[in-house]
């Protein structure tokens, strides 16, 4: 599904990312943890086409897409639930919705708007409002849920349960792995590395841009390294 | 009374005018924080060409539309080749790269028309009709009725449909935009071709009334600018009421004190509304949740 090799990106003369290589399969959530500034978010980035990256090749669904522009990725079902929720304030929670689904066909819009109202039912009672007007934990459900209109192969979701209630993070990461068992890729980046570690397959942990450790979830979860450094126990 | 009506539709339809170019200055403003100084050329660009285009002998709808499509053209050739190149410049550069641009275009208009005053014939005659005891122009009425039915297509296309709620997201939200599959060059393209568009059809719906030189771009550029500055840069609805205003206070200010002293209302209208509101009067006070 995703394979990345060598995956070098800068800000100006300072990088941020050192030959990150990693890889992953469909039906997998793979998560990556460590703490703030250790890259995460840039290589969502880099992997969405919106960070300009200075060498590695990414593999997509067996082709090379390092030189694909952003839109075209979404296209292709690379999709992406960026941190801080990046909405579209002044448009209502629908066109929001509507606008995840811009790369896709008309006719399976209003299939997705459904099944993204299920999933968050508030979003459907405030559906005609405009989205800046939204609590914090709503917007995060909007990006959630307007990445999912994109009907994603893979989803790049990052910290999606940044700000939340605990009871909405265990709903979020509830969804997340009935997404994976619906067939969908993930790539979860979360601060809280213990969640986001015990709902994924394998995990990543990333430190000032290099990739430190790798494995099996539950190894990672019980490594005395990784959890004297990211899990606070 | 007479005095007073007749110079409030003067202003108006000169104000309806202002409101289009400002449209035009939010339209790019709003997609990509240019305030685009070449807009008033747009407006010269429509009515040179419709004159000239007259002139090789082209009925007025056919002329209008080839000049309406000029401009766009201009409009995205300006995108294309001086915008989109100095993408992530300072917005001081940009502005500074559309006024240079601006000047070029008035270079080469000088070249392609000529330096002459010229004058469109009024579409449907130029018999004044009163309305209480002040006369108004059929051209004022064609004036006002094309930048109703201008800003009304506008909103239209912004709230109704996919392609222009997608340019809302651009402004509203760069990086979502990419995210979710919008190609922005393109939507940033758009909002040139369609301020231009808008600024030719200003220019030519008003060419009868006001005469058309190939430098009278500054001005319209100048007052525009007053008047999406007094309406609150980026809002469509305060371009629209800072047009009319600045229409309107200009014509008072010459009926009732000066004519020297018309130019000079525009740019005393944004000195106040910088000083009471510096958001202008219909600015959004950004708003943002933590």
């Amino acid at each position: 599904m995703l394979k990345v090799e060598k995956l070098t990106s800068a800000y100006g003369r300072i990088k941020v990312l050192h030959d990150i290589s990693l890889d992953m399969g469909q039906n997998e959530i793979v998560a990556i943890v460590g703490s703030n500034g250790a890259g995460k978010t840039t290589l969502l980035r880099a992997l969405s086409g919106v960070q300009p990256v200075l060498s590695g090749r990414i593999m997509f669904d067996g082709k090379e897409i390092q030189s694909v522009p952003a839109h075209l990725r979404v296209a292709r079902g690379l999709v992406q639930s960026p941190e801080g929720r990046q909405i579209f304030g002044p448009l209502s929670v629908e066109d929001n919705l509507r606008l995840g689904a811009f790369r896709r066909a008309r006719e399976n819009v209003e299939q997705g708007l459904a099944q993204v109202y299920a999933m968050f039912p508030i979003l459907a009672e405030k559906r005609a409002l405009a989205a800046q007007g939204l609590s914090g934990g709503q917007q995060q459900m909007l990006a959630i849920g307007r990445a999912l209109m994109a009907e994603p192969k893979l989803l790049l979701l990052d910290e999606p349960s940044l700000g939340l209630s605990p009871l909405l993070v265990d709903q979020i990461l509830a969804a997340v792995v009935d997404l994976r068992n619906r067939g969908m890729a993930i790539l979860l980046v979360e601060q809280n590395a213990s969640a986001a570690l015990a709902i994924a397959d394998r995990g990543y942990v990333l430190e000032t841009g290099n990739v430190v450790h790798s494995g099996e979830a539950q190894a990672l979860l019980s490594d005395p390294k990784v959890k004297e450094a990211y899990l606070g126990l | 009374m007479s005095e007073f009506l007749q110079l409030l539709l003067s202003g108006l339809t000169v104000g309806a005018v202002y409101a289009l170019v400002a449209l035009g200055f939010t339209l790019i403003y709003n997609a990509s924080d240019v305030i685009n100084f070449a807009q008033g050329d747009f407006v010269m660009i429509g009515g040179m060409a419709t004159v000239f285009l007259m002139a090789a002998g082209l009925p007025l709808p056919l002329a209008a539309l080839l000049a309406v499509l000029a401009a766009v053209v201009v409009g995205l050739l300006l995108h294309r080749l001086a915008i989109e190149p100095a993408r992530g410049a300072s917005p001081v550069t940009l502005i500074m790269i559309t006024i240079g641009a601006s000047i070029f275009i008035r270079g080469v208009a000088q070249i392609v028309f000529d330096k002459q005053f010229h004058t469109l014939p009024a579409f449907s005659g130029s018999d004044p009709i009163n309305i209480g005891g002040a006369a108004i122009l059929p051209q004022s009425l064609w004036v006002l009725a094309g930048a109703f039915l201008l800003f009304a297509g506008l909103y239209f296309f912004l709230s109704r449909t996919l392609t222009g709620k997608a340019l809302v997201a651009t402004a509203a939200n760069r990086l979502a935009a990419r995210l979710v599959g919008i190609n922005v060059t393109v939507m940033l393209a758009m909002a040139f071709g369609l301020s231009a568009a808008m600024g030719a059809l200003a220019g030519i719906l008003v060419a009868p009334i006001t005469l058309t030189r190939y430098d009278i771009g500054t001005l319209f550029a100048l007052k525009g600018f007053a008047a999406a500055m007094v309406g609150g840069m980026g809002s469509p609805q305060g371009a629209l009421v800072g047009g009319l205003l600045i229409g309107i206070l200009e014509s008072f200010g010459a009926g009732y004190i000066s004519s020297a002293y018309k130019d000079a209302v525009a740019f005393l209208a944004i000195l106040l509304v910088l000083f009471v509101m510096p958001r202008g009067l219909f600015g959004s006070r950004s708003v943002e949740r933590v």
